[in-house]
């Protein structure tokens, strides 16, 4: 058993520990969840130190799972997934630890699906067999459904099932595109009247990245269509973003968390990991309407934070605001754009996963989310206020913090792509930074300054040490990414160019195989590419 | 004909003599429902050893054919003998407590359920369609009765009756279709039928012929717009024989359509394939969308079960080697799931009518945490979520209706299952989010037996599912093999 295998099941074995505890003591339960985290996360940094970051995947496990059918078992990860499990086993800490205080009965249960909810998730960035694949993305389903509908607010039953029933019809129908990639490699059968391939049966996401080039555009084109759904409905990109709000505000703080920060990562980790590169000519092909539908995710997903009255429902659309971003950066098909993409998947997963902390964290001691009900905050809760407004300015991607990198990065490679053709998008785009400053800092005025009217608010206490330790790591993470992101871009060159190539192979012979690690002018790159 | 032939109808035999057995033995001084109990599962043990030896008489993959041809002992054929003693025991041990608390003899409750083993293995072995009618109807009369069995109950009877009038009209409509079939091929073999079709340029008695047989079929697996009998039904006769009805009697009907359609009217499926698809999309349809509005868990799980046949008709649309592993693995799957949930049902069931309605299962998780985890597993593989069995089946069904160039019927099964969960979420709702006490626990070993071993086989061959598909693929080639020189013959 390998290292990636140990990660993804340390959660599971921790689960299985709770399970034999009982409900007699939630202090012990709460102990052995977080330890599983620790040590989960602590084995995740040796990914870290032994990762090669001049080749592609790395810590590959092989074995044979179900021969007949052609499936595997097969782990591996590259940078990409590296960045991502490091997010997840250090958000799975957040989760834990943001829970003490927020969760008041049937601890056993809760933690007991956090933990296999983190194992799924792993497995999930972990898997290059598709079936194996499909199988950790379905069985993350069900500890959300419960931890929503279990310790989730008023409307909880509703948003746990919209939850479950919006993810899993986009999931069967990338189901349908696994087995006619499935069918396609395999050639034992006509479909469109495409002869497929004849290789043995597999599942293998490797190999069909070999072949994907070779599948006919009519046929990528259904089969991208199956994958977007699955994807599309996970990011969430507009119009499928409905059901984010209800769950984002129903779920509890560490049920947040992790839906922002890891779940809806897993759509835009599916675009670039198996999206792409297998299917390229669908890629360009349904290019504009996907960009578009990201633009149109990026504006409204602002313009409708803006006049929230919930400030985690504020921050809930502005996830669809960000992950617009994402899906504009990867679409743009340049080593930059695709670059900003995966690094805002991370940025968007610390300042989001921040931001629904502290509202949780605001919550529990005043048990109302409207912002209505704040008003000079920041003279009862200094601390508190600090950290809300670095974390605010991270989101809306203040130079100096992590959401810079990203947006920056995004907004380059959207510039200079040669497959949007136009600058237009760019342009589109950098409005929805500025509607972003809007509705975070609009937001940061009505909580913390202005007088101190409303008399409840006269008592409540500051941060505690626990609840700013955590802030404490997510304010370092921000500010290390935003200085110093070379490590960060370093891990995933490699894959990005990888993913570039397989896309438009021809892509490195137009452009210059230089492409700096921190941003560079944007001049550069249109000289170059003349 | 050759009396040495017998030897393979061993385990019919010994089924047959044992019901009979069962029906004697209170009047020769047996007594005790206990006592009825265990004959029938000894009964059934001896029926499968009795299985597995003639089994060891099948030298090669090929068929041992007897009597004129009229049954095959196959692979494919013990499968499924295995499948529906193992089936019909789970029943046995389902029903005890039941009739326990009944006034209602469990001696003849329990010889009727062997003589239906006994029509089933008779279908499950037939290859000719006299003899797969005659198997069916026993099977049918035996299960008309059953549903009736309560007999001073209202909802009992009336269900009873129901089934019956309609169950002999589709009888009939099958009947008709064979005997047009027999009119234009001259011979009811099924493997003489495949022969003499290939011949045949398209003829309208015979396709009328096949499309009445299909409908009488389709009428025994439930799926719409043949289904209007299953709720009325499901709801009204005696939980353990709606579990009956929901497992074996339609995996028995399964088995024969797939034989059916797979050998005997294989040369013309691109005539029946669409209607069948018409069917199996309809059924998904109707029974899914209909089940989200019920409160009854039977009537809820009627309608699933609907939904379910549309499922099980994906694989034998796709007339391929994977539809008709899919048809072996989803019966399994289904059969194993669906007992699960009855036992769970029974275990509410202290009172006549509880545990039927969906607030009967509210707070369970408190209550009976392994019973209401049981339950959620069981109904995680009814809707083919993994690492559940009923995500391998469901994948067999589609990757089969994909392969064969059904495209758009795999996009509604797979949307209608996604629309599946959400009745099913809410039992796990009602289980695991809400907090009540309406109904009582009460479980005895049986039910804690059978619910056991549901749990196991759901959950094993949902991780480990490569036993199963292998078994499959075994039991299946005989028939998949025989399609696939058909379609190459063409």
């Amino acid at each position: 058993m390998g290292i990636l295998n140990i990660i993804t099941y340390i959660p599971l074995a921790g689960a299985l520990v709770i399970l034999l505890f009982g409900r007699r003591s939630p202090g012990a339960i709460r102990m052995i969840a977080t330890a599983t985290v620790v040590i989960d996360f602590i084995v995740s940094l040796y990914l870290w130190y032994a990762f090669d970051p001049n080749k592609l995947f790395q810590f590959r496990e092989t074995y044979e799972w179900i021969p007949s059918l052609g499936v595997k078992y097969d782990f591996a990860i590259d940078g990409i997934s590296l960045l991502l499990i490091l997010m997840t086993t250090f958000m799975g800490i957040i989760g834990v630890v943001s829970s003490y205080s927020a969760i008041k009965f049937r601890e056993k249960e809760y933690y007991i699906l956090l933990l296999l909810l983190q194992t799924g998730m792993i497995g999930t960035f972990c898997a290059l067999d598709f079936f194996l694949f499909y199988v950790f993305w379905e069985i993350m389903l069900v500890p959300m459904y419960f931890i929503i509908g279990i310790w989730g607010g008023p409307r909880k039953l509703y948003a746990a099932i919209k939850f479950f029933l919006y993810t899993l019809a986009g999931s069967v129908l990338m189901l349908l595109s696994i087995l006619a990639l499935f069918f396609f490699n395999d050639g034992g059968i006509e479909f469109l009247n495409i002869k497929g391939l004849g290789n043995p049966g597999t599942f293998s996401v490797l190999q069909f990245h070999e072949i994907g080039h070779l599948i006919p555009p009519q046929l990528q084109f259904w089969i991208f269509l199956g994958f977007f759904f699955g994807f599309a409905i996970k990011v969430p990109m507009f119009p499928f973003h409905t059901w984010l709000p209800d769950a984002h505000v129903e779920a509890p703080t560490a049920g947040s968390i992790i839906l922002a920060a890891v779940l809806l990562k897993m759509g835009t980790y599916g675009f670039v990991r198996f999206a792409l590169p297998i299917l390229p000519d669908a890629t360009k092909q349904l290019l504009v309407p996907i960009v578009v539908l990201s633009l149109i995710g990026i504006i409204y997903g602002a313009l409708v934070s803006l006049v929230q009255k919930d400030m985690k429902k504020l921050v809930a659309y502005s996830s669809v605001s960000h992950l617009g971003f994402v899906m504009l950066g990867m679409f743009a098909l340049n080593p930059m754009g695709i670059r900003g993409s995966v690094i805002q998947m991370i940025n968007h997963g610390i300042s989001t996963g921040a931001l629904f902390l502290l509202v949780g964290i605001i919550y529990e001691r005043r048990h109302t989310r409207m912002i209505a009900d704040y008003g000079g905050l920041a003279k009862q809760m200094p601390m508190f206020a600090a950290l809300f407004l670095i974390a605010a300015l991270s989101s809306m991607g203040l130079p100096a913090l992590n959401g810079f990198i990203g947006e920056f990065t995004i907004l380059l490679g959207a510039a200079n792509s040669t497959a949007f053709g136009t600058i237009a998008y760019a342009v589109i785009a950098a409005i929805g930074i500025v509607l972003g400053a809007a509705y975070l800092l609009w937001l940061y005025q009505r909580v913390f300054w202005g007088p101190l009217d409303n008399p409840e608010n006269a008592n409540v206490p500051d941060v505690n040490k626990r609840e700013l330790g955590m802030m404490l790591a997510l304010v370092a993470l921000m500010i290390w990414i935003g200085i110093y992101p070379k490590p960060l871009f370093d891990v995933i060159e490699k894959p990005v160019d990888y993913v570039v190539k397989k896309v438009d192979p021809a892509y490195f012979d137009k452009q210059p195989l230089t492409f700096p690690t921190t941003p560079a002018p944007a001049e550069h790159h249109e000289v170059a590419a003349k | 004909m050759t009396w040495g032939d017998t030897i393979y109808l061993l385990p019919e035999i010994v089924i047959s003599l044992g019901a009979c057995f069962l029906l004697i033995a209170p009047v020769s001084g047996f007594r005790g429902s206990s006592a009825a109990k265990w004959s029938m599962l000894v009964l059934l043990a001896l029926t499968a050893v009795a299985v597995v030896a003639s089994s060891a008489l099948v030298q090669d993959i090929e068929q041992t054919l007897m009597f004129r041809q009229m049954f095959a002992l196959d692979a494919f054929s013990i499968f499924f003998k295995l499948l529906f003693i193992v089936t019909i025991a789970m029943i046995a041990l389902l029903s005890d407590d039941y009739l326990r608390n009944s006034r209602y003899s469990p001696w003849e409750y329990y010889s009727l359920l062997a003589f239906a083993l006994c029509g089933m293995m008779f279908m499950a072995s037939g290859i000719h369609l006299a003899a797969i009618y005659v198997g069916l109807e026993l099977m049918s009369l035996s299960s008309y009765i059953l549903a009736g069995y309560f007999k001073n109950e209202q909802k009992s009877t009336e269900a009873a009756m129901k089934y019956f009038v309609l169950g002999a009209v589709s009888s009939a409509i099958l009947l008709y279709g064979i005997s047009l079939i027999y009119g234009v091929t001259g011979t009811l073999n099924l493997l003489r039928i495949a022969d003499s079709m290939a011949t045949l340029v398209t003829n309208d008695a015979l396709m009328f012929g096949i499309m009445l047989l299909g409908a009488g079929l389709c009428f025994k697996i439930a799926a719409a717009p043949f289904h209007v009998w299953t709720p009325d039904v499901y709801e009204g006769a005696p939980t353990p024989i709606t579990a009956f009805l929901s497992t074996a009697s339609k995996t028995a009907a399964f088995a024969i359509f797939a034989r059916i359609f797979y050998v005997g009217m294989h040369h013309f499926r691109l005539d029946w394939q669409y209607v069948l698809a018409t069917i199996a999309a309809l059924s998904m349809i109707v029974g899914n969308f209909a089940a989200i509005t019920q409160d009854n868990v039977k009537r809820m799980l009627a309608y699933s079960s609907i939904g379910h046949a549309g499922y099980v008709l994906l694989g034998i649309i796709a007339v391929n080697e994977m539809g008709l592993y899919g048809v072996l693995v989803y019966s399994v799957v289904y059969v194993f799931a669906t007992l699960g949930i009855w036992a769970t049902v029974l275990m509410l069931a202290q009172h006549e009518y509880a545990g039927e309605q969906v607030e009967d299962f509210e707070g369970l998780h408190r209550r009976a945490p392994l019973w209401a985890f049981a339950m959620f597993i069981f109904l995680l593989s009814l809707g083919g979520i993994p690492p559940t069995a009923g995500f391998i089946g469901k994948y067999f069904l589609f990757y089969a209706a994909v392969g064969a160039g059904f495209g758009w019927l795999a996009v509604i099964a797979v949307l209608m299952s996604a629309v599946s969960m959400f009745f099913y979420l809410r039992i796990v709702m009602a289980m695991y989010l809400r907090d009540g006490q309406r109904a009582d626990v009460v479980s005895s070993g049986g039910l804690k037996l059978v619910a056991a071993i549901c749990l196991i086989v759901t959950l094993l061959f949902g991780i480990m599912p490569t036993p199963l598909v292998e078994q499959a693929k075994i039991s299946g080639t005989w028939v998949a093999t025989r399609a696939a020189a058909l379609t190459n013959g063409r």
